[in-house]
């Protein structure tokens, strides 16, 4: 055994481990399990946005061929608690019951009223057509305004408002002081649009019990199996160590699968129930009114500022659209927000106040980015208003503004220590590759002579806070979890590694990149490490993958337990090399002597002669196993420039991205392909709120835009190709000095396609348009600026 | 119930099975083949498409019955002797997949296009693939892993520059 890795893993562009499995479709799916004795549960789901349920009666679906059990939520109530909600975001926060299955009210279309367990899917899906349900249809509560007026109808009757909390945070100067001094003061009013998350993979979930045992196995596809086994034992009463979560491979979930979702709990207990394991699938269209969307906010954001151009103050009054329930973590992400509104900007002022408000839509929750890719939008949105205002260049406006690299590290006005940064630079960087004096040259040319298709182009500089972590700051937050993350690793006897995680992925690539980190630190090849993961049996501890944590938490934990893995083998080796430890030198794999390379043992001898323990240390542990739980003292914050390119047609109202470049600081790279590929998807989804996506409803709630057919998920034809780079300044808050990279690209995004629409259309007379940009509302945006019609919808 | 002859990835399969059942879950849930995943219910996604007949079909909106007689080919059948076809080593050479549950999809439709247009330039194969969605990629990879097969420059392992990377 000699094995010694001499080139370095991290920053090196190796080709994904994962593949294999998944380019020959051996994969292993939530749906494709199946075991003996498997029924399949179907549910049936309220046509109406709210109703009081008046009857319902499951029976005649008993009768259907095939048919096991069916239940209603009164039925299956008594079993289940509440869905949990983990972020009481104020202590006297409205938090509602809600039941896995409705009882007596439905809240939003979707919302479960029955379940049906059948023999097969067909089966199922057909006996719910059995269930008889009278409705009585009480009012929807669409508007976010409106639901705030005192006679509005109720989403909750019984909490007597739709106002979930009121979350205000002040710090600075005195806001209203400062606008009065004020040379220019802007107001805009800016809309999140609701979002469909997505994940190709619909929602699965596979429950075995162990009638003997009283033990249930449960695979899902979640981003979060061990909050989920946690949080389905206060739900199901099941002891938690009685419950194992095994997320297998997970098809993408952006957030969506950041969830604790009543399906997985009523899988539990139908399972109990009937001492059968269940399978329960989400067909495309019942995911849309099932699994939580994203966004949907109304932002208003005010701006004071001198007329050269410099911030004094930004106060942003928020309207954030709960949906009927508070889930996992709904009412956080707008407060997430709240610390970006800021972003890269220096200020003396800053104001926010946020209302969580009650509507009978599908919940909201976590969705890409998770509340900073809304504070970005509206901070650099109104950056272009402020240069437009002042007559600057939108890129000179922000250099005017932002924090200097001298000046790291720098707490921003929302209370944030970023650690490192140099916006110039990759901003530098960015508009060298994307030519950006050529463009606008290019574009006054075409202003001058009147194109019907003008150029527009686009800029946002963002940073975020990602890497979620510190506990005490979530504690802070009133977040109910803590922020750890935690690594273990196992050294076998024959010199390979097995390396235990606590994050989940779902298309990240922690395997290849945590075989990168493992590799190098022990000194052994990439393609001796193995990395265990998603399974509450084989990795105990975790808190899951979402806000871009995995890496800056999770890899930092597997860095460090590497470390202690090999202070133990140092220990042996000098043990075995009567050698004192301080004389002992490690590379490359190889603890040596200093000053006699002679005397040597490889890190994969050591791990077999501590596996034999004939001779280890006295008092030793015989092994080189090691675990660390590492909670980081920050966030850490990415940060980039984004520039686009667009060619807008002032007479179709047709949006074309000419060319998209970006570059962004990730901090340290562990592998650039992988990052690379993060950044792309993270832009197609940003570009896709820009421009094509948005879940509509209609006045009586019902979710218009209800299918893949009608809710426009973009496709490679849709989307350019893009141009990516980076700057490096490494995070100095956990070893690896990486910053997180998966809602880079969406956080940016979207402004700078926007701007860059606006951009194309303000010699016109236009100010916004709202998202997604459609050409319909682009045409519309021309047609009332040049005063054919009355604005429909404007943006103060 | 009809009874349907199908070779499916070489292997010829005598069935009953009921007129309404879609060949995808004929596929799955009957044959056990879950290489082909399902991603919606409205033929939009790709996530189903497999070969029939030598052309590539979304299997969400075939039935079992409609492919009596016939061949169909899913990704679990393109390895030969567990070497990967050249779309296959391209897709993992360019990362072209990240949670991978739309690639199998992809590399059914990818491979239809290079049958009828051997050499498309980007547009066309962004054109081609329109009917099969990725919510990881941002789609650009996938286009450089089908350029790159069209362009006969796969297995050089470039962006690497090893061919031992290749961890398959
Ligand atoms: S599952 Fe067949 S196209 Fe979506
Ligand atoms: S790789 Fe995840 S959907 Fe394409």
């Amino acid at each position: 055994m000699t094995g010694q890795a001499v080139e370095r893993e991290v920053g090196r562009a190796r080709l994904r481990k994962e593949d294999a499995r998944l380019i020959t479709g051996q994969t292993n799916w939530t749906d494709n399990i199946t075991v003996t004795g498997l029924l399949h549960l179907a549910i049936l789901r309220s046509p109406m946005a709210h109703a009081r349920i008046e009857r319902i009666d499951v029976s005649p679906a008993l009768e259907r061929p095939g048919v096991v059990a069916a239940f209603s939520g009164r039925e299956l109530a008594g079993g289940l608690g509440s869905l949990p909600c983990a972020w009481p975001v104020t202590e006297d926060m409205v938090l509602p019951d809600h039941p896995p299955v409705a009882v007596d009210e439905v809240r939003h279309a979707g919302d479960p009223v029955a379940v049906v367990v059948a023999r097969d899917r067909y089966a199922a899906a057909d006996a719910l057509e059995a269930i008889e349900v009278d409705y009585e249809p009480l009012p929807p509560v669409l508007d976010l305004e409106e639901a705030l007026a005192e006679d509005a109808p109720l989403v909750h009757a019984d909490k007597g408002t739709n106002r979930a909390y009121v979350w205000p945070f002040r710090t600075g100067e005195d806001f209203e002081a400062l606008r009065q001094r004020a040379d220019v003061v802007l107001k805009r009013r800016y809309r999140q649009q609701r979002l469909i998350p997505n994940a190709m993979e619909p929602r699965a979930v596979v429950v075995t019990p162990l009638a003997a045992s009283g033990e249930f196995t449960v695979y899902s596809a979640t981003q979060i199996p061990h909050i989920l086994r946690i949080m389905l034992s206060v739900v199901t009463g099941v002891p938690e160590h009685k419950l194992r979560v095994v997320a297998p491979d997970v098809g993408g979930g952006f957030g969506s699968k950041l969830q604790v979702y009543g399906e997985e709990a009523i899988a539990v207990e139908v399972a109990r129930r009937l001492g059968r394991p269940v399978k329960w699938t989400e067909s495309r269209s019942e995911g849309y009114l099932a699994t939580h969307h994203g966004r949907g906010m109304i932002q208003d954001i005010e701006i004071a500022a001198t007329r050269e151009g410099r911030l004094l103050g930004l106060k942003v009054d928020l309207l954030a659209d709960m949906g009927a329930y508070l889930m996992l973590v709904t009412p956080g992400i707008p407060i997430l927000g709240a610390f970006m509104y800021p972003a890269i900007y220096k200020m003396d002022a800053y104001e926010f106040n946020c209302t969580g408000v009650f509507t009978t839509r599908t919940p909201t929750d976590a969705y890409r980015g998770a509340g900073r890719p809304e504070a970005t939008y509206a901070i650099e949105r109104a950056m272009d208003e402020l240069a437009a205002e002042v007559g600057l260049d939108p890129v000179e406006v922000r250099r005017r503004n932002w924090i200097r690299h001298e000046e790291f590290p720098y707490t921003s006005i929302a209370g944030l220590t970023y650690d490192s940064g140099n916006y110039e630079a990759a901003t530098e960087k960015a508009l060298a590759l994307f030519g950006y004096d050529g463009l606008r040259a290019e574009q006054q040319k075409r202003n001058e002579r009147g194109d019907a298709v003008r150029l527009g182009i686009g800029v946002s500089t963002y940073t975020e806070m990602c890497g979620l972590a510190p506990s005490r700051v979530l504690r802070d937050l009133r977040y109910s979890a803590g922020g750890w993350e935690a690594a273990s690793i196992r050294m076998l006897p024959t010199g390979k590694v097995e390396v235990v995680t606590g994050t989940s992925p779902h298309g990240q690539g922690h395997v290849t990149c945590w075989s990168q980190i493992a590799a190098d630190v022990l000194g052994v090849p990439f393609e001796d490490v193995e990395v265990l993961h998603g399974d509450t049996l084989a990795a105990p501890q975790g808190m899951d993958t979402y806000g871009s944590r995995s890496l800056v938490v999770g890899g930092s934990a597997v860095h460090r337990a590497a470390e202690k893995v090999v202070d133990k083998a140092r220990r042996v080796a000098a043990h075995l090399l009567e050698a004192s430890e301080d004389d002992l030198e490690f590379k490359g794999g190889v603890f040596s002597v200093k000053g006699s390379p002679e005397a040597r043992r490889t890190i994969q001898e050591v791990a077999f002669e501590t596996f034999t323990s004939h001779d280890v240390p006295d008092g030793m542990e015989p092994t080189l196993n090691s675990e660390y739980l590492l909670d980081p003292e920050n966030f850490s914050y990415p940060h980039g420039t984004h520039l686009c390119a667009v060619e807008v047609d002032t007479e179709t109202g047709q949006t074309r991205i000419r060319s998209y470049v970006c570059v962004d600081d990730v901090g340290r790279v562990i592998n650039p392909v992988i990052v690379e590929g993060q950044v792309h998807g993270g832009l197609a989804q940003g570009i896709a709120q820009a421009l094509y996506e948005e879940a509509v409803y209609d006045a009586e709630g019902n979710l218009v835009s209800g299918t893949m057919a009608d809710y426009l998920v973009p496709s490679a034809a849709d989307l350019p190709d893009f141009v990516t780079d980076r700057t490096e300044t490494p995070a100095v808050s956990n070893p690896l000095g990486a910053k997180g990279v998966g809602e880079a690209g969406t956080i940016a995004s979207t402004p700078a396609v926007v701007n860059a629409i606006v951009d194309a259309l303000r010699p016109l007379g236009v100010h916004d348009v709202q998202m997604p940009c459609t050409p319909e509302r682009v045409w519309e945006a021309v047609r009332s600026a040049q005063g054919q019609s009355a604005p429909k919808e404007a943006s103060a | 119930m009809t009874h349907i002859s199908v070779t499916v990835d070489g292997t010829v399969y005598e069935d009953e099975v009921e007129p309404r059942l879609l060949l995808v879950h004929y596929l799955r849930e009957r044959l056990g083949l879950t290489g082909t995943p399902i991603g919606c219910d409205t033929s939009n996604c790709g996530t189903c498409t497999v070969e029939l007949d030598g052309a590539s079909v979304k299997s969400c909106t075939v039935l079992a019955v409609q492919a009596d007689g016939g061949e169909v080919t899913t990704v679990q059948g393109l390895a030969r002797d567990g070497e990967w076809t050249e779309l296959q080593r391209a897709f993992h050479e360019r990362h072209a997949l990240q949670c991978g549950y739309c690639t199998p999809g992809m590399i059914m439709a990818a491979r239809d296009l290079l049958r009828e247009n051997p050499h498309p330039d980007s547009d066309e194969v962004r054109k081609a693939l329109e009917g099969n969605l990725c919510r990881c990629t941002g789609y650009q990879n996938i286009v450089r892993a089908v350029l790159a097969v069209a362009e006969g420059e796969t297995a050089s392992g470039e962006r690497t520059g090893s061919a031992q990377e290749v961890t398959a």
